[in-house]
């Protein structure tokens, strides 16, 4: 059963592609979570629409065979400007952070019904990108996949722990005097590449969930940066591969599949790891320390057992 | 206690900021404030709640651009073009008020310290990082947290966290926004301690304090701001008078001591007083 599904030329080429996203969104999701950023992903996801639609637009006008040639470079162009353009509007502080990704949101979604109305074609056209067709990735697409998530990786993981200290202190970044605003566009862009990649498998508004779940299910069971990100991305490789090779047999969204597999990861997670992980302290959590009063003898007394209780 | 670089006379100024101002909105937080720093000195950066000492540090490390005047740190020029380009901030460390929100993915008291290696252009953790992180550790005393997350630290420690993050580079200037506000005495003690340790080893300090506490035998400089303006700038002020009067909380932890060295001239005791009076 499984060899027919790994001999399989479009499963081929659907796994890898699967393989590929569930390394890459999680490294970016730890990011996005470590600034608080939680939804970025989402408002690249609308922006990046309204980029398939304008590829979709500029293809026609060409007159290019198939009408949708431009759409994942059209995607790749808008999520990258988009996301440019939240870091400066985040960076001028004139508007919240928050705010600007509410209007990402309906501007994304608005400008691309209205563009590919505009080409000829009709909203149906862009289900395709809202909810994923990894079935339809073809040898162009999957090396463009394989390109832009080593883009990812590289930066993601080469340059973390610069990307950790600016998403964890920026101001702290700021007075060591480290490139803030170029490793704040290094996030930005790695993001949207990381949402033009996932867009063909689980769809531009599932796409967040790739980037989130996964570290939400880490967070769980880990309580350092580094193990989290690895954690995440093991969890987001299984969830992506599993949830694929099910609807291998199963005819259903491939897309809606990982995610809502990857949403019961983190519900068991969540119920089984108290249980699991003792929480033992490996030392005493109160330091031995005086404080600022006296205390009468017996106080102190009481003091001396407590602090046994807790060895 | 060796005294490894040599201090020239007069020493160079490693802060130099002139005709600060610093406006926010309509409310003008610092209205020309100029400000040196020598290299050995130990200067306290003393002032009332929003008397704007936290906006004048966070301006002098370039997180803050002010609104006019200018900064030079190392003796280069800040904010002009890139940012400060020209500093060599491997020897600048600051030490915010506060660990802050932190960030959404909890860290390791290892992965926060190790951060503060990373500086200017360097984006990479060199070579041995762990070893220098364990011995900024031991220098705040928590060497034995190195693998603890950092929320899961009591507010005193998370402070010890954030100083160790500004010694692991070995600078030459700290700059340090009320590392002791919440702290108590042991800590202070402790924290005095290192302080002296590495003031004797040549360490210049600019320190946002409420109260010279136990800094106070290292001070050398006394810098008091109110209302945005530099007001006294020499010698560590006394403590007010009336210190000990009902319903005033302070962080000093030894009151009794004040009465020692009372101030004979009242009226310019009360002019550096630090508190402001309704």
């Amino acid at each position: 059963m499984i060899m027919l599904m790994l001999t399989d030329p479009f499963m081929q080429r659907a796994l890898i592609a699967a393989l590929l996203v569930g390394v890459t969104a999680p490294v970016v999701g730890t990011y996005l979570v470590q600034r608080k950023l939680s939804l970025l992903g989402d408002g690249i996801g609308h922006v990046a629409l309204t980029g398939v639609a304008l590829g979709w637009l500029v293809g026609a006008g060409m007159g290019l065979t198939p009408n949708d040639a431009l759409a994942i470079p059209g995607a790749v162009v808008a999520a990258v400007v988009g996301a440019v353009l939240i870091e400066v509007v985040r960076r001028r502080g004139r508007t919240s952070g928050d705010l600007a990704l509410a209007i990402m949101f309906y501007g994304g979604i608005a400008g691309g019904v209205l563009l590919i109305g505009i080409a000829g074609g009709s909203s149906g056209n862009l289900m395709q990108y809202l909810f994923g067709s990894i079935s339809t990735v073809s040898d162009g697409d999957l090396w463009l996949t394989v390109v832009l998530s080593l883009v990812v990786l590289a930066v993601g993981v080469g340059l973390r722990h610069a990307l950790f200290s600016v998403s964890h202190d920026e101001e702290f970044a700021i007075a060591s005097g480290l490139p803030v605003w170029a490793l704040n566009i290094i996030v930005a862009v790695v993001s949207a590449l990381t949402v033009t990649v996932a867009m063909r498998v689980v769809g531009l508004l599932l796409v967040s969930a790739l980037m989130i779940v996964p570290v939400a299910v880490a967070q769980q069971v880990t309580h350092a940066f580094g193990r989290t990100m690895l954690t995440a991305c093991v969890v987001g490789v299984v969830v992506c591969v599993t949830g694929l090779s099910i609807t291998y047999w199963y005819n259903v969204s491939p897309g809606a599949t990982i995610v809502v597999l990857a949403i019961g990861v983190y519900a068991v997670v969540s119920l089984v790891a108290p249980l699991l992980i003792r929480r033992r302290p490996a030392h005493d959590p109160h330091p031995d320390l005086p404080d600022d009063v006296d205390l009468p003898a017996a106080a102190t007394e009481r003091a001396a057992a407590a602090a046994k209780e807790c060895r | 206690m060796t005294d490894t670089r040599q201090v020239t006379e007069p020493s160079e100024p490693v802060i130099e900021a002139s005709g600060l101002h610093f406006r926010a909105g309509a409310s003008h937080i610092l209205r020309g404030v100029d400000l040196t720093v020598r290299q050995g000195e130990v200067v306290a950066l003393l002032g009332a709640n929003g008397s704007g000492k936290s906006t004048l540090v966070r301006a002098l490390v370039g997180i803050k651009a002010p609104s006019e005047g200018t900064v030079r740190l190392l003796g280069e020029p800040l904010g002009a073009g890139r940012r400060g380009a020209g500093v060599d901030w491997s020897r600048v460390g600051y030490v915010p008020q506060r660990a802050g929100a932190g960030g959404g993915i909890p860290s390791t008291a290892q992965e926060v310290v190790a951060s503060g290696l990373l500086h200017g252009r360097r984006l990479r953790l060199p070579r041995g990082w762990r070893d220098q992180v364990e011995r900024a550790l031991e220098q705040v005393g928590l060497a034995d947290r190195v693998r603890d997350p950092v929320h899961l630290l009591s507010g005193g420690q998370q402070q010890r966290i954030l100083i160790a993050r500004a010694l692991v580079r070995e600078p030459d200037l700290l700059v340090l926004d009320e590392p002791v506000a919440g702290v108590d005495v042991a800590s202070q003690e402790a924290f005095a301690a290192t302080m002296e340790r590495l003031v004797g080893g040549g360490l210049t300090v600019l320190v946002v304090l409420h109260e010279l506490g136990e800094l106070e035998p290292l001070v050398s400089r006394a810098v008091v701001l109110r209302h945005g303006k530099v007001v006294h700038d020499g010698a560590p002020p006394r403590a007010r008078q009336d210190h000990d009067r009902v319903g005033h909380h302070h962080q000093h932890p030894h009151a009794d001591d004040n009465g020692g060295r009372m101030a004979p001239d009242v009226a310019e005791t009360r002019a550096l007083d630090l508190e402001v009076r309704p």
